[in-house]
């Protein structure tokens, strides 16, 4: 990857203390956010969590009922703050009888200094695309065209709904390397996904959403660490009961043979384990992962 | 993987880039030939649009019409004006409404392209089409109707089918704000078909009740024809002035509702 050019990050995209209410819902409640130059902020939260409409209140497509959101210091309805964003929205059906290269074509033509074709093809993957009709691509093909279509004017700030839906594993490897290529040239990128491993991957930051508010931000390291907790795996006869009991321990769950411990600290009981049982065999001890984290801090709040 | 190195400068630079007057010329252009490709791809509009109105002239105009000179230029008039309500009537209402539902129309609003290159694109869609159907007719007209006109009788024609879309278009526009895309084509069926028939585009109106005579005046189309049949000599007499005020003003007050309807969706 190359290496940053941009300096110090610059705040070029903000959602201020903004709510919003659908009738009797509250999609948003006193949300802010910053996105900044180089950055790859991810947006995670359940189907309802409020994500959308921060991205929409973020793009000017909705207004806040109270607070408000700025593009690169304008309105977000503002042509040049347009001129200077890409945009990759969740649910966008393209004309069906429209070429590749036409609907490139098109919205390169939006912007005072677009990438060339070449470039857009080969960054989002397009390669033997450009004289297919979009209608008879496949869903994948589709949202590559689409990544192009966002990219493809050079943009300081990128919004990617749910971009890689739908993708093979290569493609959406290729994807998250063109990404990250934006990013290290100082495009501030804001991601909304259901793949944790995508914001693990990709993101610099990562807001988790929940009714409307940030539940809890940080690097993708700071909110691993907010589940202090590793998990055990291992093939044993042992009661699970009893290890239950066992100083640090979590929570057992057996799965026929198989038993899976979440504890911290976790060496003392991977050490008791091996010593009462010596058939035990199958050992893997797991760090908790973006997913874990996430379906821990969630829970913890709908619980409460 | 092979990822090509970005052009930095253009990236870190935060002082606004306009688009040159050249390149909008350019955007406005290509935004009306795609617009264009894309529905004359679609055999589900274009087909019906292009063919129905010929079609039908063919039948009564020719076929069952035994070289009656009159009756040959009137319905050539006539099924110009019903062939030009469709590209307007079908684009906008039945393509925005589209537009809307497909998230095509959110995505527009986030890019930068400005909503008056949408909204010419359609319009120079319709009057494409509108052009294609008036020049079918016309020559439906002359070569198998035994219509006899002069060039600028043809030239007048043309335009008036070509700026005939305009309220069409709007009422299109005021359709496709207002209902989903699988309500659209029954709405503007709707609208299309009957105003064809009370406007005596099908056939002559005083073959009709008169009552249907007398309302006629309340229907952009029936101002359409008239002065399309001013031009081959078969208008009911009304002065230009009045039909072109009738439809400029059925434009604008539809445009008016539309705007309103879109502005608070």
């Amino acid at each position: 990857m190359s290496a940053s050019i941009v300096s110090a990050p610059v705040v070029l995209a903000r959602l201020r203390s903004a709510r919003k209410s659908y009738g009797k819902v509250v999609a948003l409640d006193e949300m802010s956010l910053q996105l900044r130059s180089g950055q790859v902020l991810a947006l995670l939260g359940a189907n309802g969590a409020g994500k959308s409409t921060a991205v929409s209140v973020m793009l000017g497509l909705c207004e806040a009922d109270q607070g408000d959101a700025s593009l690169l210091d304008q309105r977000p309805q503002a042509m040049d703050s347009r001129r200077r964003t890409g945009v990759m929205l969740q649910s966008t059906q393209l004309p069906d009888t429209l070429k590749v290269g036409e609907l490139l074509a098109m919205t390169r033509g939006y912007y005072p200094q677009p990438l060339s074709v070449a470039d857009c093809v080969a960054m989002a993957g397009l390669d033997g695309l450009l004289e297919r009709r979009y209608g008879k691509l496949s869903g994948g093909q589709q949202r590559r065209v689409q990544f192009a279509m966002a990219i493809c004017g050079r943009p300081q700030v990128l919004f990617l709904d749910e971009p890689t839906t739908g993708l093979d594993i290569e493609a959406r490897q290729q994807m998250w390397a063109a990404i990250r290529e934006r990013a290290a040239a100082g495009c501030a990128v804001l991601l909304t996904t259901h793949y944790l491993e995508e914001a693990e991957a990709l993101a610099d930051h990562v807001v988790v959403m929940q009714a409307g508010r940030t539940l809890a931000e940080g690097s993708v390291e700071q909110i691993r660490e907010r589940v202090l907790q590793r998990r055990i795996r291992c093939h044993s006869r042992m009661d699970e009961q009893g290890i239950a009991a066992w100083p640090g321990v979590r929570r057992v769950q057996r799965d026929g043979g198989l038993l899976e411990i979440q504890a911290e600290p976790v060496e003392p009981v991977v050490a008791r384990l091996l010593a009462e049982d010596p058939q035990l065999s199958a050992l893997e001890v797991h760090r908790a992962g973006l997913a874990d984290a996430f379906l821990e801090i969630t829970r913890a709040t709908e619980a409460a | 993987m092979n990822i090509p190195a970005m052009n930095i400068p253009a990236m870190s630079t935060l002082a606004p880039v306009p688009l040159s007057s050249r390149a909008m010329a350019a955007l406005y252009l290509r935004e009306a030939r795609f617009e264009f490709l894309r529905v004359l791809r679609a055999p589900a509009f274009s087909v019906p649009t292009l063919v129905f109105a010929p079609m039908f002239y063919l039948l009564f105009g020719v076929l069952l019409n035994r070289g009656n000179a009159g009756a040959a230029s009137y319905l050539m008039v006539t099924y110009s004006v019903f062939g030009v309500m469709g590209p307007g009537l079908f684009g906008f209402g039945v393509g925005l409404a589209m537009d809307r539902e497909r998230g095509l129309l959110t995505l527009k609003r986030v890019q930068p392209v400005p909503a008056s290159a949408l909204l010419l694109a359609k319009v120079g869609m319709a009057m494409i089409f509108a052009a294609c159907i008036g020049a079918m007719l016309l020559t439906l007209g002359i070569v198998l109707g035994g219509v006899d006109l002069d060039v600028s009788q043809v030239a007048r024609l043309l335009c008036v089918d070509v700026l005939g879309v305009m309220p069409f278009c709007a009422i299109g526009l005021l359709i496709g704000t207002l209902v989903n895309g699988s309500a659209a084509p029954a709405v503007v069926n709707l609208i299309y078909m009957p105003m064809a028939l009370l406007s005596g585009l099908w056939l002559p109106l005083r073959m009709l009740p008169e009552m249907v005579e007398r309302i006629a005046p309340l229907w952009p189309a029936w101002h359409l024809s008239q002065l399309g049949l001013k031009i081959v000599g078969q208008d009911s007499g009304r002065p230009v002035w009045m039909h072109v005020t009738v439809m400029l003003g059925f434009t604008a007050i539809c445009l008016f509702l539309a705007q309103r309807r879109l502005q608070r969706s």
